[in-house]
């Protein structure tokens, strides 16, 4: 209020819509740096006074947070604060790449991890960042609640004395009398200004819904901030991978990793399970994917069982959660025979993608089941559509759809540590205690790298079955299901969040867009049953539209008798 | 198809001939303009350049929906495609300008960066029109890209308006040290003092007469503002809308992924130029800087994020 009573007793003289445009987000300027302190240092008074005390000094760090100087600053330190998270790598985004870093720079990699570089989001100093600048925002906000709660109920600012000073202004000699004249202004303005008639003229006053806006819009930031917050404490996320035939069950031990937040119980979790009954892909003949769908069927816990698609762009709500359909790939299925003839292994062995053409790497772990066996590893790759090299050295994926799938594994035996209870990576194989298997020598005895015998590579078909060499069994590969890995996402926070988004954007509108203006009209007889009228009106911000607004109100106010020029003469008295 | 993709690449390579041809008018006149002022003989080459721009930005909007029908979908999923319709939003609110007010020097300053962007399009960026990969194929595609093309365009006319404001503030303040200078020479003259050459180097000293021709510094201000304050509310609106597509897409509404990381980076920066203009001592020329920083920042986010950096963004197709 006072920032608009200074604008309208003394604009400056350049150009006063300028001035206005000043306080065109809000009396921040006012509220942090005090009026009366204008061109002063704000804290001139307090450096004057030996002994401030703490509660001027707390007085004083409130009015500098709450300043708009600051605010200013907070955000552009913000800005920047958030720019190394796209330069380093962050663990909770990629913690492959984190580790990779580490690896690449062993000597900065250190300091970076003390501060907080590999989780910048999740910093203390960001955190401080914006913790800061939202206690700004409040420190702000509430006390400009207050004055516009008290602007929305009070009468329209009173007429000026001078009309001269104002960027819009007219004078206009008009046929009718006062009173007349008076009733049509206001007819003009009802229902678009808030008007009243003082005894200086009358006065009016629009675009309430300007400052509404800017507090609904900060206000709706805060709704955001704390929606975020609240999602990380009551949401969960895990993902798991499911083979087409095979069935998830939606408990903690059916998920390959579980992320809840703090105060979710896993307990909580609703007993849904669902089967994936197909997984449909599609890709144009130079490997393009142009559509993925995986049909489940999904038995509620009540028992009642519905048939359901996840497609990218739309998962799936199940048990409260939303199901996303995140990656595909192939899971072969295998039954590994060891050298007694006993099945240690059968079951299907999902394997990761890692090109376009679904290039992709597994690990098979196979157990000892019969007295006496080495354990097995095989690793390699699955090639859904391969071409082997004219010299047989080797063979690569021209295309994701299995076509001519082929499998290219290499043989380990040992100890594959799945012994001492620490759960291992299914994607890795531990190679610390096992030995490479080599092609046999001409004698039948094992080979090796020192006798020149080069490593197994066993290329196995669909429904082929190759025997190990040394003795140690036989792989058959009975079929290719594909699998789906899937994300599961429950966070009760995203209606809140989204409700603050819309009305951020909403307030964002009102207070960029909705102008806000002041009009004040001064009615004086004039000789012969006529009125001089004389009008002016400031608007906050820039405002092209102002002059329009003020011609339609004297437009509308009656029929002038000698049109005068609109400069200061006819208004100088 | 193909044929119609071809057709739409060659109304490209038309409107970039239409550009060039413009841009050079319009430099002739800026530089009529700088010769003789505003007031000397009517802009003839201007004329030529304004009609030319028009026929450009017809080929142009026939290139971009003909490209879209080409790939079967809105003709917004990769960066060529991306350029060559940020462009036309640019070059048609250079147009859209012209309403009400003579704002045609800024012909030569929307065109020349115009002309690059779509340069690269054509010769780094361009793919083949195709359809898009299933994350891709969704409705917030035609939302999210169409409102971001559409803010990048307008932040682009805006930070050019601010680079013509700070060199017009300082013509302005060179003038006024000129004038005050005239001033204290002529008061020495009349103490007896020699009087100094009249004639000066045109570059030096007095305000160039192009200058004289643009709006001054404050309306620039004011214009780049109201521009500003458009291009925020699209980019919040960007942004908004991507976290809702994010959520139905990767099951987060937001993961700090580069994009985002840049587009947060962006809508920070504008909001403080926005306050900036509220904070005395950063009004004008401060917020000027802001909103040139803010417009490079677009840039990164769309060539350095796009490009260069692992990001789940990564849509440029190349």
């Amino acid at each position: 209020m006072a920032e608009h009573e200074r604008q309208a007793v003394a604009p400056s003289e350049a150009d006063p819509t300028n001035l206005s445009s000043k306080a065109g987000q809000g009396e921040r300027l006012a509220e942090g740096e005090r009026p009366g302190a204008d061109g002063a240092a704000p804290d001139r008074p307090e450096v004057s006074q030996p002994s401030l005390g703490l509660l001027g000094w707390l007085r004083w760090i409130w009015r500098q947070l709450t300043s708009m100087r600051v605010a200013l600053m907070l955000l552009l330190l913000l800005a920047v604060a958030a720019l190394p998270g796209s330069f380093i790598p962050q663990t909770p985004q990629d913690p492959a790449a984190v580790t990779d870093f580490r690896t690449d720079h062993p000597a900065l990699a250190p300091w970076l991890d003390r501060l907080g570089f590999f989780d910048v989001y999740s910093s203390v100093w960001f955190a401080a960042i914006y913790l800061l600048l939202f206690t700004s925002l409040i420190g702000c906000i509430v006390p400009r609640v207050a004055t516009h709660w008290r602007a929305l109920r009070a009468r329209p600012p009173r007429v000026p004395r001078r009309f001269d000073r104002f960027p819009a202004k007219r004078s206009v000699l008009l046929a009718e009398d006062a009173d007349t004249v008076e009733a049509a202004v206001l007819r003009r303005l009802k229902g678009r200004y808030r008007a009243a008639v003082t005894d200086r003229g009358i006065t009016a006053e629009r675009g309430y819904l300007r400052e509404t806006g800017n507090i609904v819009f900060h206000l709706a930031l805060v709704g955001v901030l704390v929606s975020f917050a609240a999602g990380q404490l009551y949401s969960y996320r895990g993902q798991a991978v499911v083979v087409e035939g095979e069935s998830f069950a939606n408990s903690v031990v059916d998920y390959d990793s579980f992320d809840p937040g703090t105060f979710f119980d896993s307990g909580d979790l609703e007993p849904f399970t669902f089967t994936l009954d197909e997984l449909r892909s599609e890709f144009t003949v130079d490997a393009q994917a142009r559509g993925f769908g995986a049909d489940v069927t999904v038995t509620e816990p009540g028992g009642g069982t519905h048939r359901d698609t996840i497609v990218p762009n739309e998962p799936m709500n199940a048990g409260g959660a939303n199901v996303y359909l995140s990656g595909n790939g192939y899971a072969p299925r295998l039954t590994v025979r060891d050298g007694a003839g006993e099945t240690a292994f059968s079951g299907t062995v999902p394997f990761l993608p890692e090109d376009d053409v679904y290039t992709s790497r597994g690990v098979v772990k196979v157990p000892d089941v019969s007295g006496g066996q080495e354990q097995i590893g095989l690793t390699g790759a699955l090639l859904p559509t391969a071409v082997v090299e004219p010299d047989g050295s080797g063979a690569h994926s021209v295309h994701p759809q299995p076509n001519a799938p082929l499998l290219v594994l290499t043989l380990w035996a040992g100890d594959l540590g799945l012994d001492e209870g620490v759960p291992q990576n299914v994607y890795v194989l531990d190679t610390d205690e096992m030995r490479q298997v080599y092609e046999e020598r001409e004698d039948g005895s094992p080979g090796s790298a020192e006798t020149g015998q080069q490593p197994v590579t066993l290329f196995i078909e669909p429904g082929q079955t190759v025997q190990l060499p040394e003795g140690l069994g036989s792989v058959s590969w009975d079929g290719l299901p594909r699998f789906a890995a899937l994300d599961l996402r429950y966070d009760p926070s995203l209606p809140y969040l989204l409700g603050s988004s819309i009305a951020a954007m909403l307030g964002l509108f009102a207070s960029l867009f909705v102008p806000r203006r002041r009009l004040w009209v001064r009615l004086e007889p004039a000789a012969g049953g006529r009125t001089r009228l004389t009008s002016a009106a400031l608007a906050r911000g820039d405002d092209p539209g102002l002059g329009r607004e003020l011609d339609r109100v004297v437009e509308a106010a009656g029929t002038p008798v000698q049109n005068e020029e609109t400069d200061t003469k006819g208004m100088s008295r | 198809m193909t044929d119609v993709g071809q057709l739409s690449t060659l109304l490209i390579y038309g409107t970039m001939a239409a550009y060039g041809v413009a841009l050079v008018a319009f430099a002739v006149d800026l530089s009529g303009l700088r010769d003789r002022g505003p007031k000397g003989r009517p802009r003839k080459a201007v004329g030529i350049a304004m009609s030319t721009t028009t026929l450009g930005v017809v080929l142009h909007l026939a290139g971009v929906v003909l490209r879209g029908v080409a790939a079967g979908r809105v003709p917004w999923a990769n960066m060529y495609e991306f350029s060559i319709l940020a462009t036309l939003i640019a070059v048609g609110v250079f147009l859209g300008l012209q309403r009400g007010r003579d704002m045609r020097f800024l012909g030569t300053f929307v065109l020349g960066p115009t002309l690059l962007l779509l340069g690269i399009a054509v010769s780094v960026l361009y793919v083949r029109a195709d359809g898009v990969q299933p994350i891709l194929d969704s409705y917030w595609l035609i939302i999210h890209v169409s409102i971001a093309t559409i803010a990048t365009g307008i932040l682009t006319v805006a930070a050019t308006l601010s680079v013509l404001q700070l060199v017009q503030e300082r013509a302005e303040l060179r003038q006024v040290e000129q004038e005050a200078a005239e001033v204290a020479d002529r008061e020495l003259v009349g103490a007896g003092a020699p009087a100094r050459p009249a004639s000066r180097g045109p570059g030096r000293g007095r305000r160039s007469k192009v200058w004289q021709a643009m709006p001054n510094s404050a309306e620039l201000e004011r214009l780049a503002f109201r521009l500003n304050a458009v291009g925020f509310m699209l980019w919040t609106f960007t942004v908004v809308a991507g976290a809702i597509w994010a959520e139905h897409a990767w099951g987060r509404p937001w993961g700090w992924d580069p994009k985002e990381v840049f587009s947060f980076v962006v809508w920070v920066v504008y909001a403080a130029y926005l306050h900036s203009r509220a904070t005395r001592g950063w009004e004008g020329r401060r917020a000027a800087y802001l909103s040139i920083f803010g417009f490079a920042c677009v840039l990164a986010n769309y060539f350095l994020v796009n490009v260069l950096f692992d990001s789940m963004h990564a849509y440029s197709g190349l």
